[in-house]
């Protein structure tokens, strides 16, 4: 499949991408420069300067809503990206009634009780939908231990061991290499189908 | 029996076991799993109603957080 096949195939699909922090905001802009069809992204937080050294934001946003900034710095990369911004905070009924028309939706939340409910969700909900999801991407270093790992419709992608915290901070590197695992799957997928 | 854990063969002393029992025997206390058995999604409230057999193939994820 040359590029401009690639990229004529890809705008058949729409992606939903469920939070817009480190994961979510790089994933997003991986998917926007390969020119997905549609994206829906939902988050309900605000930039903050601790944000910036890994989330696809600048400076000069701080304190916007995320899901405003994010349209913006994505428009600027390929504004022939469809984008669906929900400016809300995700629950059970939430990612049901937002996702419903996805192909494949992106677990980019930071809290494992979020992951959690998600996966439940879509398990449940919407068993034929493949979901990607991103766990264990803290600290630096040891890119070998960055895996994709598939159960039928789920795939994990990171270390699947290291968890946030004062000592293991989630930092651009490891973060977007998992983000951009992420959006590499989803390509996979879709290519594939 | 003899079951795959995470894509490891696991050899335990018992003919049948339940979710929750295979839980405890592996001690994952870890609060946040998601339990697929076979590729069917086992939700929290079935853990003690559904049994594992021989030669099932049984995901146990640790949720972590981080993102």
């Amino acid at each position: 499949m040359d590029y401009i096949a690639i990229k004529t195939k890809l705008q058949n699909y729409t992606v939903g991408i469920a939070g817009a922090g480190g994961l979510g905001s790089n994933c997003a802009a991986a998917l926007v420069r390969v020119g997905i069809g549609k994206l829906i992204i939902a988050d309900f937080d605000v930039i903050e300067e601790s944000n910036l050294n890994r989330q696809f934001y600048f400076r000069d946003q701080l304190g916007e809503k995320k899901v405003l900034a994010l349209r913006q710095n994505l428009e600027r990369i390929n504004p022939d990206v469809e984008l669906e911004m929900h400016d809300c905070k995700l629950g059970h009924e939430e990612i049901i009634s937002i996702y419903h028309s996805c192909d494949v939706i992106v677990e980019a939340f930071d809290k494992a009780e979020m992951k959690q409910m998600i996966i439940d969700t879509v398990l449940t909900e919407f068993p034929e939908k493949s979901l990607v999801v991103g766990l264990g991407l803290a600290g630096f270093g040891q890119s070998n231990s960055i895996r994709l790992h598939q159960n039928g419709k789920m795939y994990i992608c990171g270390d699947r061991q290291t968890e946030t915290s004062t000592t293991w901070p989630p930092i651009a590197p490891r973060v977007g290499m998992v983000a951009h695992m992420q959006a590499n799957t989803v390509l996979e997928i879709l290519l594939n189908k | 029996m003899e079951i795959t854990l995470n894509n490891r063969i696991e050899i335990i002393d018992r003919q049948t076991l339940t979710v929750k029992e295979l839980l405890d025997y592996k001690t994952f206390t870890f609060k946040l799993l998601v339990v697929k058995i076979n590729g069917d999604f086992v939700k929290k409230e079935n853990y003690e109603g559904r049994e594992v057999h021989d030669g099932d193939d049984v995901m146990v994820l640790h949720l972590i957080s981080g993102g």
